[in-house]
C-alpha cells in the first residue's frame, strides 16, 4: 500500500519535472490561428501575355497551367482567391484601359471545377494597371488577425502609375493590415524587376523570375503553401511616442510600429519583481538605404539612467536589423520597475527615397523568471584542484608521520 | 534533486536521439520550408536535414532549439543558378541569431564566402559557441532556448535577384556533457513569445503585478551548488587526499623504525 502510494508519488513527481522539460519553447511558439490562411493570385493578363517566349509556349498558357496545377495542389484549409488585371478591355483609351481589373474568384474554399473554368476563358487584352489591382486585392482578403499573401504574376511595368505599384504597396504594408506581397516576374526586364523588387521589398514578401512553367508552377506552389505554413496571428499595432512618460504600456507579446530616419520611439514596460525583461527589436529596411547601418534598443528608467543596451549594424543587403536586451534587478524591492525602451536607428535614406512614411519596425516584448547569480559554487574542479588536494594531504600526512615519529623518540627518551 | 533529473532527462534524450544522428536521414523525412521573418522561421533539428528551392532574393529562416552544453554547427550548401543568368560574384551568409533576436558569433567555419561567377555551389558554416546554463543579463552570451538561423545573399548585382538556387540546410550538435560547469540556471529558456500583445491602459494597476516567489521567504537554499560535475572533482579529490595522506604517514613513521 505504502509502496504504491510512494510510485504515484515518484510517478507524479517524475512528470511534473519532466512534463515542462519536454514541452519545452517549442510548444510555446504553436500558433493559434483562428482564421484559414488567405491568399489571392494576382494575374497580369495585359496584351503581352500574348508573347510566346517561355519554353516555346505564350506566357499565358504557361501561367494557366501553372494555375490549374495549383488550384489542384491546394492545401485543404486555405482559401484562394483570384483577380486579374488587363483582362477585358482591348481598346486603346489608356484612362479606362488603366481601371481593368476584376475579381474573378472570391477569397474563399475553392470550387476546383469553377476555377479552372474561370483561368480557362482568359484571353491577353489590356493594360497593366499594377497598382490599382494590389489595392483592389487588399480589399479582396479583408482585414483580419492574420498574415493575407498576395501573389502578383506580371510580364509587363506598369503603364498606368499613378497610382505607382511599389507606393501602393508601401502604403498597404503602413495600414497594419498585415498584408504580403510576392512577385512573380514572367519577362527578364530591368524595369519589371525593379519595380517587383520594389513591391516585394515594402511588403516583406519576395521576387521570382520564373524562366519556365515547371519553375512558376513550384514557386506558386511554394508561396501558397508557405500561406498555410507561417501565417500567424499577426502582431498588435503599437505607436511608440517620443518621451518615456507619454510611452505606451506594453505587456507581453509582439507589437509592430513604424520608425522614421533618425528617430526614437519610446515604450514602457512594467518589469514585476522577481522577473526578468526580455525584448527584442526589429527594424526593416524596406526602401534603399546607404552602405552602413544600425539600429540601437536601450532600456533606461525612468529618469533616463541606461541599464542595458543592444545593438546591431551592418552594410550589406539584409532585410531586417534586430538587437535584442535581457534586464533584471536582484533587489529586495517588492514593486514592479517600469522600464523604457528606446529604440533609435542610424539608417540614412538613398537619394530620392521616401521618407515620409517610417520603416516597419517589430517589438518583441516578454518577462521570465529572473534568473539569479549562482553563488559562488563552494566545491572544486578541474584537475589542478585535485593535484592541490592530493599534495595537501600527502604534506599532512607526512608532518603527521613525522609528529607521530617524535612523539615516540621522545617517548623513547623518556 | 530537481537539477539531478533534468541531467538524467537530457542524459536519455541525448541516447535516443543518438541512433537517428548516426543514420543517415531518409529523403522524405527531410524539411522543405523555410521561413520568411524570425516570427514564421521553421523548425529544424539535428535529424532533419532542410532541403528548399529558393530565389537568390530571398531571406530564409530556420530556428530550432538548444539547450545548455551543446554547440552547435550550422552548415550550409546553396546550388546557385546556371552561369549564363548571372551578372558577377555574390556573396552569401549564413547568420544565427538567439532567442532575443542578438547576434551569435560564429567561431569556427565560411560564415560569408564569396561565389565567383564560375562556381556552381557556395558552402558556408558556422560552429557557435556553447551554450551557457546562466549568463549575466547584459552580456551576450550564448544562452537555452530558442536560435534563428537566416541564409541569405548578402552581396547580389542588382540584375541578379529572383534566380532560382536550391539550399541544403544541415544542423549538427554536439554536448558537452557537463551542462553547468559554472553554477547557475536559466529559470526560463529564450522562448520569445509570438502572440500579439496588448497595450495596457496609461496608468497601470500596481496591484496586477503577481506575488514573488513563495518558496524564496523559507530557508534559501542558493548555496547549494546542485547537481554539478564539481561534486565529482570534490569527491575524487578528497579521495585523492586522504589515500595521499595515509601514504605520506606511513612512508614518514615507518622510515628508521
Amino acid at each position: 500500500m505504502i509502496l504504491r502510494r510512494y510510485r504515484a508519488v515518484v510517478l507524479i513527481g517524475l512528470s511534473a519535472f519532466l512534463l515542462p522539460w519536454c514541452a519545452g519553447p517549442a510548444s510555446a511558439r504553436e500558433p493559434e490561428p483562428t482564421e484559414a490562411p488567405k491568399v489571392e493570385l494576382v494575374l497580369d493578363v495585359s496584351g503581352s501575355m500574348k508573347a510566346a517566349d517561355l519554353d516555346g509556349r505564350t506566357r499565358i498558357s504557361v501561367a494557366q497551367q501553372a494555375f490549374n496545377d495549383v488550384v489542384d495542389a491546394l492545401p485543404e484549409q486555405t482559401e484562394l482567391g483570384i483577380r486579374v488585371l488587363g483582362a477585358t478591355y482591348s481598346g486603346s483609351d489608356k484612362a479606362t484601359g488603366c481601371k481593368d481589373t476584376q475579381q474573378l474568384l472570391p477569397v474563399g474554399r475553392v470550387d476546383r471545377g469553377r476555377a479552372k473554368d474561370a483561368i480557362a476563358g482568359l484571353k491577353p487584352t489590356g493594360f497593366t494597371p499594377v497598382g490599382l489591382a494590389l489595392r483592389g486585392a487588399a480589399q479582396d482578403l479583408g482585414t483580419g488577425n492574420t498574415t493575407r499573401r498576395i501573389v502578383l504574376i506580371t510580364d509587363g511595368e506598369d503603364t498606368c502609375a499613378p497610382p505607382d505599384p511599389c507606393q501602393v504597396a508601401r502604403e498597404l504594408a503602413a495600414q497594419g493590415t498585415h498584408l504580403v506581397v510576392d512577385t512573380l516576374g514572367l519577362s527578364p526586364d530591368d524595369k519589371v524587376r525593379q519595380q517587383l523588387t520594389c513591391i516585394a521589398n515594402a511588403t516583406g514578401g519576395s521576387y521570382f523570375a520564373a524562366r519556365n512553367g515547371a519553375q512558376l508552377t513550384e514557386r506558386i506552389k511554394q508561396l501558397v503553401k508557405r500561406a498555410g505554413d507561417t501565417y500567424t496571428k499577426a502582431p498588435t499595432q503599437v505607436a511608440g511616442t517620443d518621451r518615456c512618460e507619454t510611452a505606451p504600456t506594453l505587456s507581453q507579446g509582439v507589437y509592430n510600429d513604424r520608425e522614421k530616419f533618425s528617430e526614437h520611439r519610446y515604450y514602457k514596460v512594467p518589469v514585476p519583481a522577481g522577473q526578468e525583461l526580455r525584448a527584442s527589436v526589429s527594424v526593416t529596411l524596406d526602401r534603399p538605404v546607404r552602405k552602413d547601418f544600425g539600429v540601437l534598443v536601450r532600456a533606461t528608467t525612468a529618469d533616463g539612467r541606461e541599464l542595458v543596451r543592444g545593438t546591431d549594424a551592418g552594410s550589406g543587403r539584409t532585410d531586417v536589423l534586430s538587437a535584442g536586451v535581457r534586464w533584471s534587478t536582484e533587489s529586495d524591492d517588492d514593486k514592479p520597475t517600469s522600464v523604457c525602451l528606446v529604440v533609435s536607428n542610424s539608417l540614412a535614406p538613398q537619394a530620392g527615397v521616401d521618407e515620409a512614411t517610417g520603416m516597419p519596425v517589430e517589438l518583441v516584448v516578454g518577462t521570465a523568471d529572473l534568473s539569479p547569480t549562482p553563488a559562488s559554487p563552494g566545491l572544486g574542479r578541474g584537475l589542478l584542484f585535485i593535484l592541490l588536494l592530493t599534495l595537501v594531504g600527502f604534506g599532512t600526512g607526512l608532518v603527521a608521520g613525522w609528529l607521530f615519529r617524535w612523539r615516540l623518540s621522545l617517548r623513547r627518551v623518556a | 534533486m530537481r537539477r539531478l533529473l533534468r541531467v538524467l532527462g537530457v542524459t536519455g534524450l541525448v541516447l535516443m536521439a543518438f541512433p537517428l544522428m548516426v543514420e543517415p536521414a531518409a529523403a522524405d523525412s527531410a524539411v522543405n520550408t523555410a521561413g520568411t521573418s524570425f516570427l514564421t522561421a521553421a523548425p529544424i533539428d539535428t535529424a532533419k536535414p532542410v532541403s528548399v528551392a529558393a530565389s537568390t532574393g530571398d531571406y530564409l529562416y530556420w530556428s530550432f532549439d538548444a539547450t545548455a552544453g551543446q554547440t552547435n554547427t550550422v552548415s550550409v550548401a546553396v546550388t546557385l543558378p546556371p552561369q549564363a543568368d548571372r551578372h558577377g560574384a555574390q556573396v552569401w551568409a549564413v547568420d544565427v541569431f538567439d532567442g532575443l533576436r542578438r547576434r551569435q558569433s560564429c567561431t569556427a567555419g565560411a560564415q560569408a564566402p564569396v561565389a565567383a561567377p564560375a562556381d556552381a555551389t557556395v558552402r558556408m558554416e558556422c560552429t557557435l559557441r556553447e551554450v551557457r546554463s546562466w549568463a549575466e543579463p547584459w552580456s551576450g552570451d550564448p544562452l537555452p532556448g530558442l536560435y534563428y538561423v537566416r541564409v541569405s545573399a548578402s552581396e547580389l548585382p542588382e540584375q541578379d535577384q529572383g534566380l532560382p538556387v536550391k539550399v541544403d540546410l544541415k544542423l549538427a550538435s554536439t554536448d558537452s556533457g557537463d551542462p553547468a560547469p559554472e553554477g547557475g540556471d536559466l529559470r526560463a529558456p529564450l522562448a520569445p513569445p509570438d502572440r500579439p500583445g496588448a497595450v495596457q491602459s496609461p496608468a497601470p494597476n500596481p496591484t496586477a503585478s503577481p506575488a514573488p516567489d513563495e518558496d524564496d521567504d523559507l530557508v534559501s537554499f542558493d548555496w547549494w551548488p546542485g547537481a554539478t560535475s564539481r561534486w565529482t572533482w570534490t569527491v575524487v579529490g578528497a579521495v585523492l587526499a586522504a589515500v595521499a595522506g595515509v601514504l605520506g604517514y606511513t612512508l614518514a613513521r615507518r622510515r628508521r623504525l
